[in-house]
């Protein structure tokens, strides 16, 4: 097989999960596409040891290797990114991005009073343009 | 021990007290009393002991160089002459009497240890402006008076009154100081030196380039310090200060410091006519003006006050037609009635309650109830309007008659015109002294009305010290006028028939108009009932005197003024009563040239800061907020947000690459 098919495909998932991580606003659709990010790299990984071993008189196939790395590290990250959402989920009773925004720059420190509610609305309005996007 | 050992310890004393009382004031309040008497009464036998050895001989002069400072050597030095012997005297006597009746007088008083001990260190200060013989060393002294007249002015610090009095001596006399300093400078670049008696040696051999200058801005000093016209103003506000301070202010130290100067200094003065000149017309002024100010003052202690400014113009007078032994002789003999009228005027205050005569006036029997302060007052008040024998009939007539020898035509030493403004004003302010001491004596104690309170009697520490002080008031002037020329400078100091007789009659005369118009407006003072008295009047007499002081402005509507159709002041002033009551109007005078445009000035600085150098402030912090505001903008909180603000660098990075690499 040519080493086309597997680097196009590899490079189409990564793609997808971009995508997914920049536009997605559930927390659980994000980590999926992180997952599928961290495939697309594994496949890749996969496809060009493959390609390398068919010219080297010895390999150590540490591409392969490599991989099982990943997929390990990958398991672990999933299982503490889930943890996270639920705590989150369970605290806020929301998983959603765009509402976690704990660490926007609030009205700064020399800003009076009458800053605060228009900063809010303009997150507020931020929000539902984002909702509406979606 | 050498005499200039004793004279060292004479000031070194109370200063010793005064460290010792600050120090164990809060640890050992059982030693505060004998810290505060002692010094001062060993300093008083010592100052004694160098005068009976000095014996009015050649002067006792003893210099010791510390330290090469410079240009112009500053030595500790002490110059003995028969006038530092018997001013230092004079200066123990009174600051051991106002100790003994400071204990009476502030018994209950909580701040008492530090008072004690101020005093202390003013009467160390005053007694070391009298024996240095070094002109900075005596600058020490003089500034050291400065900031304790400030404290102590200042003791009834809860009053508004004592506060803005205590202020106002300090900056009056330093508004004075400041040309006396350069002054001091002129006087040591011209001579070379500032021992007192290398700078008499100098101006006796013509060593002196700008004597006008010089003597001109000694005077400022000189005027801010002995409350002459005038930087008199401060003195009257201080009455605002405990009573036994005002004594030892206006008779020993302080007030007597300026006029001892220019008797020191005084071939100085006499190099320049013009100073000379300038001298007599502040004492005329001086004398005149506080005459007519007195008439109309109602606080007691601002009558007295008034007093001293016209006695000190006395003293001023002398100096102006060139007779030290005349001015220092009338320093002695007021120094002494002085002490005791404020001392009266104290026990007076405490009986009655109030420090307002027209009160005072509406009380009998007040003379009933302070036997020594009224036998006492009264010795005084005849010397302080120089009726004889008392002693102030002869050093007034000395004064008199040194002004009458120079208008006559002994102008050697000084210009005859300063003979005749002295003589005359001296003969006009005869007259009114005797007019405000009648009115004072009348209205104190021959008050009709009530019966005055009975607050028990003075302790006996306050009404020895009176009799102590009625000695030299009644005798001191009539036993010494022979024997003192030989401490001065030998110049007859004996009354002339023409000025005695013109000034005895003089004062007859403003005496009996004062009673004439008492008997007319007495009648008055029945129908308009007049007066408050303290609110504590079992409390010691410094906290009666405070609360007189304080309510005063409440009862009356001015510190100065009560509105008495009964004060013969009013009667014989006419339309001047009122303003000679507010010091014609020089406070008024002054709040315009100076404070007003001081405020002025301050308010236009406080403007720039505000407005000009803080825009630039403002300005350069601004752009930078801004900048910043800018930036948060990107802060959205939103991870999405970074992640693609990442991505979009990640590219932007690797189309970089690729293009450095392709070299494109």
């Amino acid at each position: 097989m040519h080493l086309a098919y597997p680097a196009v495909l590899s490079a189409l998932l990564f793609c997808t999960g971009l995508y997914g991580v920049l536009a997605r606003r559930n927390a659980i659709l994000v980590l999926m596409s992180v997952e599928l990010m961290l495939n697309a790299v594994n496949l890749n990984l996969v496809a060009f040891d493959v390609w390398l071993s068919k010219t080297a008189e010895e390999t150590l196939h540490s591409g392969q290797a490599l991989t099982l790395f990943t997929i390990a590290i990958a398991a672990a990250e999933i299982g503490i990114g889930l943890a996270i959402v639920l705590a989150v989920h369970r605290n806020r009773g929301t998983s959603d991005i765009d509402k976690l925004r704990d660490t926007a720059e609030g009205p700064g420190p020399d800003g009076s009073g009458s800053d605060l509610p228009d900063s809010d609305a303009l997150t507020a309005e931020q929000a539902e343009k984002a909702e509406a996007s979606a | 021990m050498t005499t200039t050992t004793l004279a060292v310890l004479v000031p070194l004393l109370p200063f010793l007290g005064a460290a010792a009382g600050l120090l164990l004031g809060r640890t050992a309040p059982g030693f505060v009393r004998p810290l505060a008497v002692l010094p001062t009464l060993a300093a008083l036998v010592l100052a004694v002991l160098v005068a009976v050895r000095q014996g009015g001989d050649a002067a006792v002069d003893a210099a010791t160089e510390l330290t090469p400072t410079g240009s112009v050597p500053i030595e500790l030095a002490v110059h003995i002459d028969g006038f530092a012997a018997l001013v230092a005297v004079l200066v123990g006597v009174v600051a051991s009497c106002v100790q003994i009746y400071s204990t009476g007088y502030l018994r209950d008083d909580p701040r008492y240890p530090s008072y004690a001990a101020l005093v202390s260190l003013f009467t160390s200060a005053m007694l070391l402006v009298v024996y240095s013989g070094d002109l900075i060393v005596l600058l020490v002294g003089w500034e050291v008076m400065g900031i304790c007249s400030y404290f102590l002015v200042g003791h009834y610090w809860e009053t508004p009154e004592a506060r803005a009095a205590s202020i106002k001596a300090f900056l009056v006399t330093k508004l004075g100081d400041v040309p006396f300093l350069i002054g001091l400078f002129a006087l040591a670049g011209d001579t070379g030196s500032f021992r007192i008696t290398k700078i008499l040696g100098a101006v006796a051999h013509g060593g002196l380039d700008h004597p006008t200058l010089i003597a001109l801005l000694l005077l400022a000093g000189v005027a801010g310090k002995s409350a002459q016209f005038p930087l008199h103003t401060w003195l009257p506000d201080a009455m605002a200060g405990p009573t036994p301070v005002s004594a030892l202010i206006h008779a020993a130290t302080m007030v007597a410091a300026g006029v001892y100067f220019i008797a020191r200094l005084l071939p100085v003065f006499e190099t320049s006519s013009a100073a000379m000149v300038v001298l007599a017309v502040m004492a005329a002024v001086t004398m005149a003006g506080s005459g007519l100010a007195a008439l109309a003052q109602d606080d007691i202690k601002r009558v007295l006050a008034y007093s001293t400014i016209g006695q000190l113009g006395y003293m001023t007078g002398a100096l102006a037609v060139a007779d030290r032994g005349a001015a220092v002789f009338h320093l002695l003999s007021h120094g002494a009635f002085k002490a005791l009228l404020f001392l009266a005027a104290g026990a007076v205050i405490h009986a009655a309650g109030t420090n307002s005569l027209a009160a005072m006036s509406r009380m009998r029997n007040l003379r009933d109830r302070v036997p020594d302060a009224y036998w006492t007052m009264t010795v005084a008040l005849l010397a302080l309007a120089a009726i004889p024998p008392f002693s102030g009939f002869f050093s007034k007539e000395s004064v008199l008659g040194a002004a009458e020898h120079v208008s006559t035509g002994h102008t050697e030493h000084a210009p005859a015109a300063a003979g005749w403004i002295v003589l005359l004003s001296g003969l006009l302010t005869a007259l009114l002294t005797a007019a405000y001491a009648a009115r004072l004596w009348l209205l104190a104690f021959r008050g009709r009305g009530a019966d005055a309170p009975d607050h028990g009697r003075q302790p006996l520490t306050m009404t020895v010290v009176l009799w102590v002080l009625a000695v030299p008031s009644l005798a001191l002037g009539g036993l010494t006028y022979r024997l003192l020329p030989d401490w001065f400078d030998g110049r007859d100091l004996t009354p002339t028939l023409t000025t005695s007789v013109l000034g005895t009659g003089l004062a007859l005369i403003g005496g009996l108009v004062t009673y004439a118009a008492w008997r007319h407006t007495t009648a008055l003072a029945a129908r308009v009932p007049l007066g408050a008295v303290a609110a504590h009047p079992e409390g010691d007499a410094g906290l009666v005197e405070a609360e007189a002081i304080a309510s005063h402005t409440p009862a009356y509507g001015n510190i100065a003024y009560a509105p008495d159709p009964a004060d013969p002041g009013r009667l014989l002033l006419g339309p001047l009563h009122h303003s000679a009551a507010v010091g014609f109007h020089l406070d008024a005078v002054y709040r315009a040239l100076f404070v007003r445009p001081v405020q002025a000035a301050a308010s236009l600085v406080r403007f720039l800061d505000r407005e000009v150098v803080d825009a630039y402030v403002r300005g350069a912090g601004a752009l930078p907020r801004w900048l910043g505001a800018a930036v948060r903008r990107a802060q959205t909180g939103n991870v999405q947000t970074y992640v693609s603000a990442l991505l979009a660098g990640t590219v932007v990075l690797a189309v970089a690459a690729v293009l450095v690499a392709t070299g494109a």
